[in-house]
């Protein structure tokens, strides 16, 4: 059985397919790319893995469950974490309780949680804010606290949504350096990003989509070549 | 450190006072405003803490009054058994309410209370075979004196803010935070905020209904009109809390102390120093404090504080939480 | 059979009066996205206005209209600019703040009116105020029928403003998306003054109508609020056609209720539809006939 696995996976709003018949696997331990033109259902496709919006048709299984109809927490509880493209922090909450409320997932004591929450906050370099209001960070630490709290609800398959938005150069690589921190920690990582040479430089596999439909499949260098989806990018000469 | 030294002295207050000071009047305006300390608390843990504005807390203040009433009137026992079991009625009741809104999102928890408050009224004026309808019910007080009904006041207030507290450093505490904050991130996080939120209600409804056992025993007397009042009791029970200051622990005592006072003051038309027409004003002057609040104090008497004794103290602007980690 | 049929007529005629009130209720709704809890304290504030016409200068109601309606655009915008749009810059823990705000207004509104007018009732008789023409065996209220024939055409005012002028659609471009609106250049601030004035004389139109067959005192506010949001939610908050569905919907169940359910409840069948409605069709009127 795979890691994870959609199959045949739909989603349409109303008239409109953002989502058209998507297959594709994703091994444990790897980081897997998933990239496309503004508006080809990228986000969609996070949105229907964890149960945002209800699928139209298909089918999506993580180890051995199938996540389809299930409640957005109960897939959180399973193992899968995710980040928003917007980010959303808890604003009134410090970051230290961004954290906290997050690493609830798998205990009840208020003294572990705290614990691991410390201990994701260390391991995103977030630390030295922990005290400081959600709401007053700058978009670089908000983008580290989406991940963090990400992590603190112990994933083993993490959905990166456009983390590296809007960051500096410095900060961008900061953010690979992460990345790749996560993925040796033993957790399988989904990304979605615009920013082609991280994007190139960290995944093992990557998916392009257009129109929510495959475009293109396999490793980094064979997708950047690939004449469609040069094309979806760039448009047709 | 400094804290643990105003809250020690004001539980020695509050202890002492009813023993120094001997007007059963002032004993009285004392219990009612203990009372909606814990009205107060109940709203904003729902409202304050998980986001839920509830414009219906006199359902549960009500059905645990009635608790209590029919206890003596249909079971023949006292009405301090209201005390045990109003809390749990009104829960039910609560659970039920929040099964029916909490699957919707958006302002429907806030429009459906308004609109069961309602029908709780109505049905308790026209179900005259099981509550006696306008005419209430009647009993007779278990104590002339005022003493024992305040102790039993102040321990119910100090339980419940302590409950509030305990909670709040809970992890319901920062769950129900969160989804304040945040349903969405909530959900993604591992929180059911359906559950999470049915949970706050429970708890919520349970101490508004046991405070309305306590009014039907102290009181020793309801009506539909009083008890499940839309004015009286549910926006009053919003005015306390905004007032003192919403998401904060102590908030809602501070805000019932003013509220009850006020009302007091202005019923008396100032103890009588002013004319008669003065006593008629006060649900004006609630109405333009509310305004005033809202407008110039969105975080109320606690939650500004800063800003209400900075210009006076100079003191640095203080860092203001109202999370998860209580106050 | 002709008792119901009378019913039902009365029904529908009074449904069409609240059908302004809850389309009023829907447009502030739609744009800024609040229940407005002043509304029936709005329209009581109009009822006074065209009692205290009636009865200082003896103008008919219906003229009355052409103050009371101005009055009322002029102190709704005036509560949007000064007490409500400033909310929106300040950082507070709830969402409805702007909503609790109303409550205040509606306090304040109903307490200044009891200062001046105190509790006692009120009303307003005119000659057609009784009159009643018949075909066959079903009395029609001249009133009701005046009151209704105006409410529809108010209706239809305001759906050609808002489906045919430039600043009609601004409105609707705001309620549909907020953001978006204010990418094409329309000014949201200025959008909401004027339909919260809107929302507020359409109210003032509502009261002004039904006074001649109606009583007055200051505390009718409330009740009419709990029928505005009742409405709104009937017809599927947001959407101006539910509302006059939700009016007419609301006005027959009400007299029906009046007639063949015991007298107190039937101020609970308004609740008991809005649960009704809120358990087993949540989106409203609307999504049955997808308007």
């Amino acid at each position: 059985m795979n890691f994870f696995e959609t199959q045949h996976l739909t989603k349409s709003f109303g008239g409109l397919i953002a989502v058209n018949d998507l297959n594709f696997k994703v091994e444990q331990g790897e980081i897997f790319g998933l990239i496309g033109p503004n508006g080809s259902g990228k986000t969609t496709v996070f949105n229907l893995i964890t149960g945002y919006h209800p699928i139209s048709s298909g089918t999506i299984q993580f180890k051995d469950h199938s996540l389809n109809g299930l409640p957005t927490w109960k897939i959180c509880k399973l193992g899968v974490g995710r980040t928003f493209q917007v980010v959303k922090p808890l604003r009134r909450m410090t970051v230290l309780d961004n954290v906290v409320a997050s690493a609830f997932n798998h205990t009840g004591s208020l003294h572990e949680a705290r614990d691991k929450a410390l201990e994701v906050l260390e391991f995103c370099e977030l630390i030295k804010k922990k005290d400081s209001q959600a709401k007053d960070l700058t978009i670089g630490d908000r983008k580290r606290l989406e991940i963090a709290r990400a992590l603190a609800t112990d994933p083993t398959l993490l959905l990166l949504d456009e983390t590296m938005a809007g960051l500096t150069p410095q900060e961008q690589a900061e953010g690979v350096e992460l990345i790749r921190k996560i993925r040796n920690a033993g957790v399988t990582i989904i990304i979605v990003e615009h920013i082609m040479h991280v994007i190139m430089s960290i995944c093992d596999r990557i998916l392009c989509i257009n129109y929510g439909q495959e475009i293109a499949s396999g490793l980094p260098a064979e997708v950047a070549n690939n004449h469609d989806v040069i094309e979806a990018y760039l448009g047709k000469e | 450190m400094k804290r643990i030294g105003w809250q020690t002295i004001l539980i020695i207050a509050l202890l002492l006072f009813p023993v120094m000071i001997g007007s059963d009047y002032y004993r009285h305006i004392f219990i009612i405003s203990l009372m909606w300390v814990i009205i107060g608390s109940s709203w904003n843990l729902l409202a304050g803490y998980t986001g839920q504005v509830s414009f219906g807390h006199a359902i549960f203040f009500g059905t645990g009054a009635y608790t209590a009433g029919l206890c003596v009137t249909k079971l023949g026992i006292s009405a301090w058994w209201g005390m045990l079991l109003g809390g749990p009625v009104a829960l039910l009741v609560g659970l039920v309410i929040g099964w029916i809104c909490f699957r919707l999102r958006g302002p429907y928890f806030a429009l459906a209370t308004i609109a069961i408050g309602e029908i709780f009224r109505l049905v308790a004026i026209d179900w005259r075979s099981l509550t006696e309808g306008m005419e209430g019910i009647l009993l007779i007080q278990s104590f002339r004196s005022k003493l024992p009904y305040y102790y039993l006041a102040l321990v119910l207030a100090a339980a419940c803010m302590f409950a509030v507290y305990l909670v709040l450093n809970s992890k319901w505490g920062y769950y129900f935070v969160a989804i304040r904050e945040d349903q969405d991130v909530a959900e993604t996080i591992g929180i059911s905020s359906f559950r999470y939120k049915s949970l706050s209600l429970m708890i919520s409804s349970y101490f508004t209904g046991m405070a309305g056992a306590f009014y039907m025993n102290y009181m020793a007397f309801i009506d539909p009109h009083v008890v499940f009042s839309l004015h009286d009791i549910s926006i009053m029970a919003i005015l306390v809390a905004i007032i003192g200051g919403v998401g904060t622990l102590w908030g809602p005592a501070v805000g019932a102390f003013i509220m009850v006072w006020l009302q007091e003051i202005f019923r008396s038309a100032f103890f009588g120093l002013l004319p008669q027409w003065v006593s008629e004003a006060h649900v004006l002057v609630f109405g333009l404090l509310v305004i005033f609040v809202i407008r110039y104090l969105a975080n109320g008497i606690v939650g500004d504080w800063s800003k209400i004794v900075g210009p006076w103290f100079g003191k640095k602007q203080l860092s203001y939480s109202s999370s998860g980690n209580g106050q | 059979m002709d008792v119901f049929i009378q019913t039902f007529v009365a029904g529908i005629l009074i449904g069409g009066i609240y059908a302004l009130i809850g389309i009023g209720m829907t447009l502030i709704m739609g744009v800024m996205k609040i229940i407005n809890l002043a509304h029936g304290q709005l329209m009581m504030v109009a009822m006074y206005i065209t009692y205290v016409l009636f009865e200082h200068l003896h103008l008919d109601p219906y003229f009355a209209l052409l103050v009371a309606m101005p009055s009322l655009f002029v102190l709704g915008a005036l509560l949007q600019k000064y007490l409500l749009n400033p909310l929106l810059k300040v950082d507070s823990i709830l969402p409805e703040n702007q909503v609790l705000m109303t409550v205040g207004i509606a306090m304040v509104l109903t307490e200044i009116i009891r200062f001046i007018f105190h509790s006692d009732y009120k009303s307003v008789r005119t000659g057609y105020s009784t009159a009643n023409f018949y075909v066959g065996a079903i009395s029609f209220n001249i009133a009701l029928i005046i009151a209704f024939g105006i409410a529809v055409l108010l209706t239809i005012g305001l759906f050609f403003f808002l489906l045919k002028t430039d600043i009609g659609k601004s409105v609707r471009a705001t309620a549909q998306n907020k953001e978006a609106a204010l990418l094409m250049g329309i000014n949201a601030e200025w959008i909401t003054i004027l339909t919260y004035g809107l929302g507020s004389a359409l109210a003032a139109a509502a009261g002004t109508l039904l006074l001649p067959i109606y009583y007055l005192f200051p505390d009718i506010g409330g009740p009419f609020t709990l029928k505005a949001f009742v409405i709104t939610m009937l017809g599927g908050m947001g959407s101006t056609v539910g509302a006059i569905l939700g009016g007419i919907v609301l006005g027959v169940a009400e007299s029906l209720g009046a007639t063949y359910i015991s007298m107190i409840l039937k101020d609970a069948v308004a609740m008991v539809i809005f649960l009704l409605v809120l358990i087993f069709l949540p989106g409203g009127l609307k999504t049955l006939t997808k308007i």
